[in-house]
C-alpha cells in the first residue's frame, strides 16, 4: 500500500510538497481550510525579483497535484496519536490514519489595524500590501482614486521589528516587496512621487540590490530612512505621514494620496491551534519550533511530523520551495528507513 | 475618514464605568482656571442624576504636577495617592473619580506599578501607617470624569434645552475635541476609546448633536507639557506646540473646543491671545478667537445654565460668539457680575483678539 | 507687529515639509547624472574626504541636503570641497563624485557655489 501523508495547507509549500510526493510514488492529501489552492501566492500579482506572474507559479502547481487527493473547505477537527499513526479527523467527517503529517501552514499579514497610529480601515487612503496586490489584480480598491495618484509612501516593518506589536522578527520579504511594489506603482503613475520609509533595508536574496539601485536610479524612489511615527488625515482626505529622516536628523513630514502599509508575516493562527493539539511547540518569533534551526529545519521535535515554508518562519517563494523539496526528502528517508 | 473604522477600535476600548456610588476628588488648579466646572460636575451627578457622589475637604492635590515636574520622588506621589484611597476607603466607597486627567493618569499608573512591583506597594502601605496611621482598599474602579460625563450623555441630552447646532443654519456645531495626554496615552485600555481615537469627548459631543472633527495635529500636546510651560526657559515651546495646533485646524473652521484636561482649556484658551498678540493672528471669525470649553461647562450650557453662572466670563477668549450661534441667550451687562450682583470688575481688553 | 513683551516666543518647526520643497533641480540633477540618486548613504565618502574633519564637507549630505531642501546648508559645504576624488575612490557604487559636484555647481548656479 501506498504510503500517506496528510499535508496541512494548501499554499505553494503543500502543493509543491504534494506534487514531489507524488512523484516519488506516495499517496498525498492536501487539507485546505479556504475554497482553493495556492495561499498567499495565489493573491498575489507579480513576484520579485523577476515580476514572474504569480498565477503562473500557482497554476503550475495546482497542475502538478492533480493526482493528490485534496479536501478544500476543510479544516482539522483534531488530531490524536494511535500507538505509531496518527489519526487526523477533519471538519467534513473523514478521518485518515496516517503515519506522516507535513505541516504547510504558512503565515498570516500582521493585522495593520493593530498599529492604530497608522489609521488603515480609519482613514480614507491606506492600505496594505496585500490590498495592493489585489488591485493589482482586480483593479478594484476604493481607497486607491487613480486620476488623483501624485504621491505613494510605503511604510516597511509594519508589525515587525516591533515589540509592542509582539513580533521582533524582521518578516524578510517586505523590503524586497516594497521595492517591487514601489517600481510597479511608478510604471503605473510615471508623475507621481514614490516615497519608502525604512529602517533598515534588508536586501538579502538573489538580485534585490540590484532592484533597490534600479528603484533609485531608474525610477527615482525617495528612500527616507525613519519609521513612520504616525499618520493622520487632511481636509481633503489626504494622508500626512510624520517621520523622522535619521539620515538629515531632522523629522520630517509630507502629505500623500496614498499609503501603503507593508505588513509582516505573523504565524499563521490555525496553525498554532493544530500543532497545540500535538503539543507542538512554538519558537520565540510566535512561528513553529524545529527541531533544529540550522541542521532540522523541516523536522518537528515529533518522529513523523514535518514542517516546511513561512510556518517556521518569514520565508521567500523559492526558499519556501525549497524547503518543500527537502521535507519531502525527509519523509522519503523516514519511510525508506535509509 | 471612515466612521466605521474609528467605530471598530471604540469598540475594543470599551472600560466598564459604574452607574453609581463614586468617591469624587477634585483638581488642584480647575478651581481658579475654570471656576464652575467641578461644581457643574457634581450638580449634574448628584441634583440632576441623583447618583450618590460623595467628595470630602481632607483630600490633597495627588502630587501629580510636582512628579512631572520632577521635584517629587515617585514613592512620595503613591503615599499621597495611597493615602487618599485612604479616605475612600474611610468613607466606605470603591470607586474612585478624579476631576483631573493628570491625577487620573497619576492614579492609573500608580496602580499599574503595584500591579507590577507589589513589594512597592506593601512599602508604601507601611509609610503610610507611619505618617499618618491610615490603612486602604485600591479602587475597584477608577475613572476620570469625563468618563462618567460620557456615561450618562445620553441622559444629558434627554434634559437639555439647547443642542450642538448652529440656530441660523441647522447645521450641528464643528467641534474639536482634545484629550488631555495622561487620560489614555499612558494606558490606552484605561480611556474609553484608546488613546489614537479616544471617545470619551466625541460620545458627548456626538450625543449632545455636533460634528467631530478629525484634523491632523488632533493628537498633538496641547502645549502645557509641564515642563515645558512651567520652566520659563522653556515657555516658547508650549506656544509653539499650541501655535501648531491651531494651524492645523483652521482650515476646517471650528466653532468650538472641548477639552477634558485642566492644562488644555487653559492653555488653549490663554494662548490664543498671546499668539493673537505676538502674530496679530486670530483663529475664530472676524479677529475673535475660537472658544474653549470643559466638558462640564458644555453639559451646562446644553443644559440651560446661564453661562455667567458656568463661569464662561474667566475665558480668554469670547464665548458670545457661540452662544448666539447655539442661541443661548445672556446678559452682556451681567458678565462680570459676581454672586449677588456683586461688581466683579472688568478686565482690560487685548488689542489684537476681540474679547468684550 | 508689535514688540513681544512675553520673553519667548513662537519657534519655528524644525521639520522637514517636503510639501514646500520644490524638487525640480534635483530632478535636473538625476537627468544629467542618473548616479546622483544611487547613494545609499554608507558614509565611505565621508569618512576618507580631506576636507571632511575641518570643514564639514561630506557629499553624502550635499546629496541629502539637496533632496530636502537644504541647498544653503549644502552650499556650504561643498565651498569646502577641493575635487580631490578620494570620495570616488572609495565609494562601493563606483559614483563619480566629482562629475556630480561639477553638475551641481553648474546646475544650481556657479556663483552660489563658489
Amino acid at each position: 500500500m501506498k504510503e500517506i501523508i496528510v499535508i496541512i495547507g494548501g499554499g505553494i509549500a503543500g502543493l509543491e510538497a504534494a506534487s514531489q510526493l507524488l512523484k516519488l510514488g506516495y499517496s498525498p492529501i492536501i487539507v485546505e481550510k479556504s475554497p482553493s489552492l495556492g495561499g498567499h501566492v495565489a493573491k498575489w500579482n507579480r513576484l520579485f525579483p523577476d515580476m514572474t506572474p504569480a498565477a503562473d507559479i500557482v497554476s503550475g502547481l495546482v497542475e502538478s497535484t492533480k493526482e493528490a487527493n485534496i479536501f478544500l473547505n476543510t479544516e482539522i477537527s483534531f488530531i490524536n496519536r494511535l500507538r505509531d499513526n496518527y489519526n487526523v479527523k477533519l471538519s467534513n467527517g473523514v478521518s485518515i490514519s496516517t503515519k506522516y503529517i507535513l505541516f504547510t501552514t504558512g503565515f498570516r499579514l500582521f493585522e495593520a489595524e493593530k498599529k492604530e497610529e497608522y489609521g488603515y480601515g480609519v482613514y480614507d487612503h491606506v492600505i496594505t500590501n496585500g490590498d495592493l496586490e489585489h488591485w493589482f489584480n482586480t483593479s478594484d480598491d476604493r481607497r486607491i482614486s487613480e486620476r488623483d495618484i501624485k504621491s505613494v509612501g510605503f511604510v516597511h516593518c509594519v508589525g515587525s521589528r516591533d515589540e509592542k506589536a509582539r513580533n521582533s522578527q524582521c518578516s524578510k520579504v517586505c523590503c524586497i516587496t516594497a521595492i517591487k511594489q514601489a517600481i510597479e506603482m511608478k510604471e503605473k503613475f510615471p508623475d507621481a512621487e514614490i516615497w519608502c520609509f525604512y529602517m533598515d533595508l534588508r536586501l538579502f536574496g538573489k538580485k534585490f540590490e540590484d532592484f533597490y539601485t534600479k528603484a533609485q536610479r531608474d525610477y527615482g524612489i525617495h528612500f527616507v530612512r525613519g519609521r513612520v511615527s504616525e499618520v493622520s488625515e487632511d481636509i481633503n482626505s489626504r494622508v500626512i505621514v510624520k517621520a523622522e529622516d535619521t539620515l538629515a536628523g531632522k523629522p520630517i513630514r509630507l502629505t500623500l494620496d496614498l499609503l501603503v502599509l507593508m505588513s509582516g508575516m505573523v504565524c499563521n493562527p490555525d496553525c498554532t491551534k493544530t500543532a497545540g493539539m500535538l503539543s507542538l511547540p512554538l519558537d520565540s518569533d510566535g512561528f513553529l519550533k524545529s527541531s533544529d534551526n540550522v541542521l532540522h529545519i523541516t523536522s518537528s521535535p515529533k518522529s513523523g511530523i514535518f514542517y516546511a515554508g513561512a510556518c517556521t518562519g518569514p520565508k521567500t517563494v523559492p526558499e519556501t520551495l525549497a524547503e518543500a523539496r527537502s521535507a519531502v526528502l525527509e519523509i522519503h528517508s523516514h519511510i525508506t528507513g535509509k | 475618514m471612515i466612521y466605521q473604522g474609528k467605530q471598530k477600535i471604540w469598540s475594543e476600548y470599551q472600560k466598564e464605568i459604574p452607574d453609581d456610588k463614586w468617591f469624587y476628588v477634585r483638581s488642584c488648579i480647575r478651581q481658579n482656571f475654570f471656576p464652575a466646572s467641578e461644581r457643574m460636575f457634581m450638580e449634574i451627578c448628584r441634583d440632576i442624576l441623583k447618583k450618590d457622589f460623595y467628595e470630602t475637604e481632607h483630600h490633597t492635590t495627588c502630587g501629580g504636577i510636582a512628579y512631572h515636574c520632577d521635584t517629587i520622588p515617585q514613592e512620595t506621589a503613591m503615599t499621597i495617592v495611597a493615602r487618599q484611597f485612604a479616605l475612600m476607603t474611610e468613607a466606605g466607597y470603591e470607586n474612585y473619580v478624579a476631576s483631573c486627567i493628570t491625577s487620573f493618569g497619576n492614579y492609573t499608573e500608580i496602580l499599574q506599578t503595584w500591579e507590577e512591583f507589589p513589594e512597592l506597594e506593601t512599602r508604601i502601605r507601611e509609610m503610610l501607617w507611619k505618617a499618618c496611621r491610615k490603612e486602604f482598599n485600591k479602587p475597584k474602579y477608577l475613572a476620570h470624569a469625563s468618563d462618567l460625563i460620557y456615561k450618562y450623555r445620553n441622559l444629558i441630552a434627554e434634559k437639555a434645552k439647547f443642542r450642538l447646532i448652529n440656530k441660523e443654519t441647522g447645521e450641528p456645531l464643528r467641534v474639536v475635541e482634545h484629550i488631555g495626554c495622561h487620560y489614555a496615552k499612558m494606558f490606552p485600555s484605561k480611556g474609553v476609546g484608546g488613546a489614537e481615537y479616544p471617545y470619551v469627548l466625541a460620545g458627548m459631543v456626538e450625543a449632545w448633536g455636533g460634528n467631530v472633527i478629525d484634523y491632523p495635529e488632533r493628537r498633538h500636546c496641547c502645549g502645557y507639557g509641564f515642563r515645558q510651560y512651567h520652566v520659563k526657559a522653556n515657555r516658547g515651546y508650549s506656544i509653539s506646540n499650541t501655535h501648531k495646533k491651531f494651524e492645523s485646524m483652521e482650515p476646517y473652521r471650528p466653532d468650538m473646543i472641548i477639552t477634558n484636561c485642566p492644562g488644555c482649556p487653559y492653555f488653549l484658551d490663554r494662548w490664543q491671545y498671546v499668539i493673537a498678540e505676538m502674530e496679530g493672528k486670530t483663529y475664530g471669525k472676524d479677529g475673535f478667537g475660537i472658544p474653549v470649553f470643559t466638558y462640564e461647562e458644555v453639559a451646562g450650557l446644553v443644559l440651560g445654565y446661564n453661562p455667567w453662572d458656568l463661569g464662561l466670563q474667566l475665558h480668554q477668549v469670547a464665548v458670545e460668539p457661540l452662544l448666539d450661534k447655539i442661541g443661548i441667550s445672556y446678559s452682556p451687562q451681567e458678565k462680570y457680575k459676581g454672586l449677588d450682583s456683586k461688581d466683579i470688575m472688568r478686565p482690560g481688553l487685548p488689542e489684537n483678539l476681540k474679547c468684550f | 507687529m508689535m514688540d513681544n513683551i512675553f520673553g519667548f516666543k513662537i519657534s519655528p518647526s524644525s521639520a522637514i515639509n517636503m510639501d514646500k520643497v520644490d524638487r525640480a533641480l534635483f530632478r535636473e540633477l538625476c537627468r544629467v547624472e542618473p548616479d546622483a540618486a544611487r547613494c545609499m548613504a554608507c558614509g565611505s565618502c565621508s569618512a576618507t574626504c580631506p576636507a571632511a574633519a575641518f570643514s564639514g564637507m561630506s557629499i553624502r549630505k550635499v546629496l541629502l541636503c539637496l533632496q530636502r531642501g537644504r541647498e544653503k546648508e549644502a552650499f556650504g559645504m561643498m565651498s569646502n570641497c577641493m575635487l580631490c576624488g578620494k570620495c570616488m575612490m572609495v565609494c562601493p557604487r563606483g559614483i563619480n563624485t566629482r562629475r556630480i559636484i561639477l553638475a551641481i555647481s553648474s546646475i544650481y548656479g556657479k556663483e552660489e557655489v563658489k
